[in-house]
């Protein structure tokens, strides 16, 4: 297989792939970071990154374990969050056709920006470049990225000075806003952010966000009509 | 031993969940329910985290030098800052008050 033999439109999956890629390993900084900040040891930030790769269930899991929810609760939310990348691999299984440990290999890599990248292409070969381009690239900057953050969290010290806590707050909300585009999402995170802070002074810690997600599953419930 | 546990059982479901994606028949995704709860179950838990993150401690809601950052984010995010610049500027934002001794 040499360049020559593939069209102009697996070129330009390559290249969304990696430039995809790159962006997004970038913010593999803050992951690290913030996960020392909340009292992961920088090994056990890195295995988060290794394992289990899912930029919004690891910045869950440190959150909920730094602020001191159990271990269910922290679980609870980190695959809750997970939940939406099996449905990517139920969309992209039709799409890559792939089997044995390549199939084990896409499923590890299924994440929002290897499945909006393969998704977008025109054809079946474009869409395999853009997906393994992607994932391949996110994951091994994803994970150097988490470490150099890490060891920077370690180095500063008290994660509070530098604002390390609010860096996880802006780190949600920065994966929140573009689904506040569309209105049902919006309304729907309303109704979870207000259940939380309600639910803060009630329930264990952790146990607010879980509840967020009955928010999901009774909107989910009452709109079934308007899209079926 | 309690954050590996997290650590290592929280990999194992998010593995689980997305190899599950690609070993069930494609027909199991055509629920409406399934698919309405599915879109909208991530802005939820999202915004909840938002939430709990920037006004929890612990069990007791607070305002404090975080609520700076996340209305410094919420700037840079309607100016369409990429995500780093978005979390550097709510960090630096709520340290800068600190600094100044509040929060």
């Amino acid at each position: 297989m040499t360049s020559a033999v593939h069209g102009p439109a697996r070129r330009a999956a390559v290249r969304r792939g990696l430039s995809v890629g790159i962006a997004t390993s970038l913010y593999g900084i803050s992951l690290g970071a913030v996960a020392v900040a909340n009292g992961l040891s920088v090994w056990q930030a890195c295995v988060t990154s290794l394992l289990l790769f899912s930029g919004g269930s690891q910045f869950a899991l440190v959150g909920v374990l730094g602020a001191g929810g159990s271990v269910g609760a922290a679980v609870a939310a980190s695959s809750l969050l997970g939940i939406r990348n099996g449905l990517y691999g139920l969309q992209l299984a039709g799409l890559l056709n792939q089997r044995g440990w390549r199939r084990v290999a896409a499923a590890q890599l299924t994440i929002d920006e290897s499945t909006a990248v393969a998704v977008v292409q025109p054809d079946s070969e474009s869409r395999s470049a853009g997906f393994w381009v992607t994932g391949v690239t996110v994951y091994v900057g994803w994970n150097l990225m988490t470490l150099a953050g890490a060891l920077l969290g370690n180095a500063v010290g008290d994660p509070r000075r530098y604002g390390l806590d609010a860096a996880a707050a802006a780190a949600f909300l920065a994966l929140l806003w573009p689904r506040l585009k569309e209105r049902q999402a919006a309304a729907v995170a309303a109704a979870g952010a207000l259940m939380a802070a309600a639910l803060v002074p009630v329930v264990a810690v952790g146990l607010p966000v879980v509840a967020a997600a009955a928010a999901a599953v009774v909107a989910g419930w009452l709109l079934r009509r308007t899209t079926s | 031993m309690s954050t590996w546990t997290a650590v290592l059982v929280a990999s194992l479901v998010s593995f689980g969940l997305k190899l599950t994606g690609y070993l069930v028949p494609p027909r199991w995704l055509h629920n409406p329910v399934a698919t309405r709860v599915s879109a909208l179950l991530p802005a939820a838990l999202l915004a909840a985290l938002v939430t709990v993150q920037t006004f929890s401690s612990g069990a007791r809601l607070t305002v404090d030098a975080r609520v700076v950052g996340l209305a410094v984010a919420v700037l840079a995010l309607v100016r369409r800052a990429p995500f780093l610049v978005v979390v550097i500027l709510a960090a630096a934002a709520a340290a800068g008050v600190r600094a100044a001794g509040w929060g």
